[in-house]
């Protein structure tokens, strides 16, 4: 079997997979974090996103032995100790969840968001950017107020 | 998925040579369309072959006059490329319209094209600019790649290279999308090229195709006082539980439509939000 060797928020991992285990079946079968969850069979939910060389991408359409050498933060690669990230921090402050299924996917996404458009986001905006993450349970409304805010929040941190 | 040999070859010919000898193997550049009709075990592959591994395919350049994207060129890439938008703006807009933006992030030009997917928007681009689709055997126009349904001209062990799209006068898509999949339920591209308009339409059909009629048309005036009265006869259109054949035929018209206003006033917004 193929070794892949990557850094996971910070931390260098290495390990043989089959060459078609996927980014997101790595990150929670291999190294047991499954703050990344896998929504669908279609590459159409987001739940999967995890950021590969600093760009937003579906890890359940990535296979893991094409990230050999890339960095790849996940959602528990964001709080620092006890102190959630300012975009963690708006969902819980605007209740941005309710099952907290989509919510890793949705954070990661948010957070491709902010470095592709900035942190001044309007809701038309954040609700076209947010295209690629399905939520089931909450009607988006509350989770795009927590991503303006959390964007704005980050400009000061 | 079934399990296959991870391949990363260095160059295009390296690629070549083991996609020639394993009639089973499939070169991959994004991902986005090949990852998720694997996993539905439709079928099995000896081996994938990644072209990430080639330096230098996904580069964005003018050349004689002609724009020029690398097959490997990201549908991000290409709708935040300045070069794109000075030179054919609908061709960004149209990459815009893509999927999602975390699809956008990894997709390809060249991996959509060689999909030919019957309702993806970039062979209507192809297409409606009379590009040319280069190979590292050869080059083939636009109007002879898409065969039929996800079928194309090339042949095994074939990699596209390069999309070389002529510069036209003006140019616009207009694209009916699907909510769920975004892909187009009907797309149309309309350009005014020094030979005359042309019109490909998308997403109707088993694959992208140009609509004389509409072109004839609009090669007299490009208007969309030009277009009442034109009723196009189209061969076999799709029907399924989102449009039936009639409807398509009407909505056909009305993105031609669309893409003509969008043409002669860049600023209307030609997609459905
Ligand atoms: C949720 C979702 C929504 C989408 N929405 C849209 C949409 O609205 N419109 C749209 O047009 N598309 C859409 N797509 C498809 C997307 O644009 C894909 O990126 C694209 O179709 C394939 O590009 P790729 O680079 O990912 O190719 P891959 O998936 O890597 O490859 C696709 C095919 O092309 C072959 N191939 C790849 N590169 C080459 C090459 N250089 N030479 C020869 N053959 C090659 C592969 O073997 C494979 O058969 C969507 C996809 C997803 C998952
Ligand atoms: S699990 Fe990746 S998009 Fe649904
Ligand atoms: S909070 Fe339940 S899916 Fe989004």
């Amino acid at each position: 079997m193929p070794l892949v060797t990557m850094t996971v928020n910070g931390t260098a991992v290495s390990a043989e997979v089959e060459a078609r285990t996927l980014l997101a079946e790595f990150l929670r079968n291999d190294l047991e974090m499954t703050g990344t969850h896998v929504g669908c069979d279609t590459t159409q939910c987001g739940c999967c996103t995890v950021h590969l060389d600093g760009v937003g991408v579906k890890s359940c359409t990535v296979l893991a032995v094409a990230c050999q050498g890339a960095q790849v933060l996940t959602i528990e690669g964001l709080a620092t100790g006890d102190a959630l990230h300012p975009m963690q921090a708006a969902f819980r402050e605007h209740h941005g969840l309710q099952c907290g299924f989509c919510t890793p996917g949705m954070i990661m996404s948010a957070l491709d968001m902010v470095r592709r458009k900035g942190h001044d986001l309007d809701e038309r905006l954040v609700r076209h950017e947010l295209e690629g993450n399905i939520c089931r349970c909450t009607g988006y409304h509350n989770i795009v107020k927590a991503i303006q805010a959390g964007a704005s929040a980050m400009k000061g941190a | 998925m079934y399990d296959f040999q991870y391949l990363r070859p260095a160059t295009v010919d390296e690629a070549s040579r083991v996609l020639a000898t394993q009639p089973d193997a499939r070169p991959m550049s994004g991902g986005m369309s090949l990852l998720p009709a694997t996993k539905q075990r439709l079928s099995h592959w000896s081996a994938i072959v990644d072209l990430g591994g080639v330096a230098g395919l996904d580069e964005i350049r003018m050349e004689h006059g002609a724009l020029v994207i690398g097959a490997r060129a990201r549908h991000v890439s290409v709708l935040s490329s300045s070069v794109v938008r000075a030179a054919i703006p609908a061709l960004a807009e149209l990459a815009e319209g893509i999927g999602d933006p975390l699809v956008r992030n990894r997709g390809t030009i060249g991996g959509s094209v060689a999909n030919a997917d019957p309702a993806a928007d970039y062979p209507a681009a192809l297409l409606g600019l009379g590009a040319t689709v280069v190979t590292n055997h050869r080059e083939i126009a636009a109007d002879d790649l898409f065969t039929g349904l996800f079928e194309t001209a090339l042949e095994a062990g074939e990699i596209i290279t390069a999309v070389r799209f002529p510069v036209p006068k003006r140019a616009a898509y207009a694209k009916y999308r699907h909510p769920a999949s975004r892909y187009a339920v009907v797309g149309a591209f309309v350009a005014e090229t020094a030979e005359g308009v042309r019109v490909a339409v998308t997403g109707a059909a088993s694959h992208v195709f140009r609509v004389p009629a509409f072109e004839t048309a609009l090669s007299k005036s490009l208007s969309q006082d030009a277009l009442v009265g034109v009723t196009p006869a189209y061969g076999d259109l799709n029907a399924d539980l989102f449009a039936s054949s009639e409807y398509r035929a009407h909505v056909i018209g009305e993105m031609v439509r669309r893409a003509v206003q969008a043409c002669l006033h860049p600023s209307t917004p030609s997609r459905n939000a």
